[in-house]
């Protein structure tokens, strides 16, 4: 009784569905240690598939939760094979006239012998129904993203020890057993005789002393909505907004979302206009810079709130308007655990430093909390996370 | 049916211990078997894994979701495993019904009595050993050591290369078969003083005959062109080490098991089927609702194809083994069909016992499939339709490919018999082979085949 894969039948095969209710760490459980060792595969579709979790309108601002659709392809560990030949035989059971068309031809056939190489026959797709929370814990810990440091307190009263974070040590009162216990599924999944538990798997609540208020963090998420900002550019501003957004989320028990976008002048508007607006006109970026002060200094008390500015933009400024920004940024630091701005640029060629670019080059020696990345396709934005994560963790860590 | 877990434990072992004496009444002649009662995933790691504990592999994490698909989709039902050996291991599904487990303890001890008096069974299990699920079981213990070791990385790439090479043996030879002698034999002595020729050496000014001639010449390594890819990697790659030469070898041990299973798929499903049919028709003591819930499972069994369907573009080796056993025992008797059960595999059991008559009797046809125009009953022909339930069978269902030569710089030349197979290669999967292999032989790896238009190919390993 050994297996033996039906070739026409998985030929033939539709994408199947498996549905969340099976469980991201269900799929990983005892029988499927090596399929662990597949999900290379996996996390590439996964990746793949990210678009899909940013699609709706309000996937910043909304709820959160929910689950994304990922379409998997399985790796074929090849054999030798025959090559084959269009006319391939084989026997069947049951009725039927000679000639009788079986199975008819699937047109989309033709389509795949168009030199996809290696997209062999053998593959099999399905379709995993993931949790986003799931995808993002798994996300953080593939692509080693840190997590944020809430800023230090000034203040020595108004502090107690709140739970924050977990930690390999700690005294027995605080063990999570939930993460215990996932942490020591995950490990026995790729083991072999695994121990039901061992000291790597215990997990405990990490209590920090500091101000009371700091567990709130407000995200000021700013955009240039100038001409120059295309579909494309929006659509990378919106995924670095996402995960940046997922990070802090991670982080912090409460989490205020604003809106802000500028051409020569700036507003604050809800998520789903916020993507949709376009601005005519100039660039003017000390608008939203000082909007943005203006909204940290009536909402988000700094010494309340962990409050990070991201900025997305191509960059471009008018020349006349690099004073009135670098001080409005100036100012808006004082209340900014950390600033990030992404410059949105084509890939091509190498284009000189934006005038943008310029201001927060020059700022950032200043050591004020400020980060620059450069975006110019999807896969900078794992780095541009990696990046301003970490600058901000030793940020916090050196403050 | 509803029964506590011991209940059923109990009922079960009871019902088990008749049909054996019901079986040894009838004849039936096996070594002993241990049941045991598993749960539904046990089973569908087996059917993964095809033994109970194997080494690990990606690739079989890769036909773990093809499994969760087929039972998603509920194609796949196991009912049943048995390991031949003494004894032989029989395991059941615990949340099967009573009168299935009935029925497929019958079903078991079929299979045992095949395994021990099939002569291919016979010729491996004395092989190898009757203690597969052991012995594979301390495979997998030191290819995990391996791991430890050696690190993922590297286990994992021999892997690669052994388990593709896995139907890539010579099931002719022996499992524990000699080197190659190191030397060509010294040409024998020539007893000529007196005949003919010797007298030309005998004539004035002749030289001495050149002792160069009796030194020992190193003899070419392989000395034929060698099929079993396996054992040759394993005992001339250069630079391999003992472990990694084990890695090889552990998996060429599991696909010299494997082979008989292979070989004899319809005929030991069909015997098995034969006889659980037969023991439980005959087991008296059954109750009648037992009976007929497991009547019920046998024709679930037996159905050629899902109810709904007309036709299965494939055959059920559980029917037409069972309807060929059945006919066999009708016509020539008992002892007739336990001399074929002894003598055949599936290539003489199908070519020798299935005719037109009964072909026709079971609706087998051959199909065939194309692009544009889908998939055809292309004809109801008996000899087509033996020729095609064979075809996957021969050469362990791969092409043919032999070491043809080593070449001084270690240069690995394997060589398709394309002209046996018909034609060439899937080119890009073998590209992807010759990597794996390349990764343990570790010097270049040449393949030669022929490309669609019939024209010689070759493919050559890259540098990694």
């Amino acid at each position: 009784m050994t297996f033996s894969p039906d070739p026409l039948l998985s030929r033939w095969q539709q994408p199947l569905r498996i549905s969340a209710e099976v469980g991201w760490y269900d799929l990983f459980s005892r029988g499927a240690r090596d399929w662990l060792r597949h999900n290379e595969k996996v996390r590439e579709s996964v990746e793949k598939s990210l678009p899909n979790l940013i699609a709706g309108p309000d996937v910043l601002s909304g709820p959160g939760g929910g689950t994304v659709l990922v379409p998997v392809k399985l790796a074929e560990h090849a054999r030798f094979r025959l090559r084959d030949t269009d006319g391939e035989t084989g026997a069947g059971q049951g009725a039927g006239e000679d000639g009788q068309v079986l199975k008819p031809a699937q047109p989309q056939q033709g389509d795949q012998n168009g030199g996809d190489a290696g997209s062999g026959q053998g593959d099999l797709q399905f379709v995993l129904e993931l949790k986003v929370e799931d995808v993002l814990d798994w996300l953080w810990e593939e692509l080693k993203l840190p997590d944020l440091k809430p800023k230090a307190s000034a203040r020595e009263q108004d502090q107690e020890f709140v739970r924050e974070g977990w930690d390999k040590r700690g005294v027995r009162s605080r063990l999570d057993r939930r993460r215990t216990v996932k942490q020591a599924i995950r490990r026995r999944a790729i083991q072999q005789d695994p121990a039901p538990f061992t000291d790597d798997d215990l997990r405990f609540r990490q209590l920090v002393r500091r101000d009371r208020p700091a567990t709130n963090a407000a995200v000021i998420f700013a955009l240039d909505v100038s001409g120059s900002m295309g579909e494309t550019e929006r659509q990378l501003a919106k995924t670095f907004f996402f995960f940046a957004l997922q990070g802090i989320r991670r982080q912090y028990a409460k989490v205020e979302v604003a809106f802000l976008a500028h051409s020569a002048e700036a507003w604050e508007f809800n998520e789903s206009q916020f993507f949709q607006t376009s601005g005519t006109g100039g660039t003017v970026s000390s608008t939203v810079f000082k909007l943005a002060k203006d909204v940290i200094k009536e909402r988000y008390d700094p010494s309340q709130y962990n409050v990070y500015l991201f900025y997305a933009s191509d960059g471009e400024n008018l020349v006349d308007d690099r004073e009135p920004s670098t001080e409005a940024l100036r100012e808006c630091c004082q209340g900014l655990n950390y600033g990030g701005f992404i410059e949105i640029r084509p890939a091509y060629g190498i284009s000189p430093e934006t005038e943008l670019a310029g201001i927060f080059a020059r700022m950032q020696r200043e050591s004020l909390p400020l980060g620059m990345a450069r975006v110019t396709g999807r896969d900078d934005v794992w780095n541009a996370l990696r990046q301003f994560f970490q600058e901000q963790q030793a940020r916090a860590e050196a403050a | 049916m509803s029964l506590s877990q011991s209940d059923m434990n109990e009922r079960l072992q009871d019902y088990g211990k008749r049909i054996e004496s019901l079986a040894h009444s009838v004849g039936l002649d096996y070594y002993p078997v241990d049941f045991e009662l598993v749960p539904n995933n046990f089973m569908n790691e087996v059917a993964i894994y095809g033994l109970p504990i194997r080494m690990p592999h990606w690739s079989f994490g890769v036909r773990y979701i093809h499994q969760l698909i087929r039972q998603s989709m509920g194609h796949s039902r196991i009912f049943e495993v048995m390991f031949p050996g003494n004894p032989c291991h029989g395991y059941l599904v615990n949340s099967n019904t009573l009168a299935e487990n009935t029925l497929v303890t019958a079903h078991v001890l079929g299979h045992a009595d095949f395994a021990k008096n099939n002569h291919l069974f016979a010729r491996f299990a004395e092989m190898s050993g009757t203690n597969i699920v052991e012995h594979a079981a301390a495979q997998a213990h030191r290819i995990e050591q391996a791991v430890r070791d050696h690190g993922q990385q590297r286990v994992e790439a021999l892997l690669d290369a052994a388990l593709a090479l896995e139907p890539h043996v010579d099931l002719d030879q022996e499992l524990h078969r000699p080197l190659y002698p190191t030397h060509l034999k010294p040409a024998a002595p020539r007893g000529d003083e007196d005949s003919f020729t010797g007298r030309f050496r005998h004539l004035p000014g002749e030289i001495e005959r050149a002792e160069a001639s009796r030194e020992r010449r190193t003899a070419p390594i392989p000395p034929h062109p060698e099929s079993d890819l396996l054992w040759f990697i394993a005992h001339y790659g250069p630079e391999l080490e003992d472990w990694e030469r084990d890695v090889f070898l552990a998996v060429r041990y599991e696909s010299f098991y494997f082979y008989p299973v292979f070989a004899c798929n319809i005929m030991n499903e069909g015997w098995a089927t034969y006889w659980h049919a037969r023991l439980l028709r005959e087991a008296d003591f059954l109750p009648s609702d037992l009976y007929l819930d497991a009547v019920t499972c046998h024709s679930n069994v037996v159905r050629p194809f899902a109810g709904e369907q007309q036709a299965a573009l494939a055959i059920n080796p559980y029917h037409v083994g069972f309807s060929m056993w059945e006919r066999i025992v009708e016509q020539q008797g008992l002892e007739r069909a336990r001399e074929i059960r002894r003598d055949e595999d599936d290539f003489g059991f199908i070519r020798n016992y299935l005719d037109a008559e009964l072909a026709e009797k079971l609706g087998l046809f051959v199909f065939e499939a194309k692009s544009d125009e889908g998939i055809k009953v292309a004809g109801r022909d008996v000899n087509r339709i033996r020729e095609a339930i064979l075809a996957p069978k021969f050469n362990y269902g791969a092409p043919r490919i032999r070491v043809g030569e080593m070449k001084h710089d270690g240069t690995l030349v394997l060589v398709h018999d394309h002209e046996a197979d018909g034609r060439g290669l899937d080119l890009e999967r073998a590209a992807r082979v010759v990597q794996y292999v390349h990764r343990a032989w570790r010097r270049p790896v040449l393949l030669q085949t022929v490309d669609s238009r019939g024209a010689p190919h070759e493919l050559r390993s890259s540098a990694p």
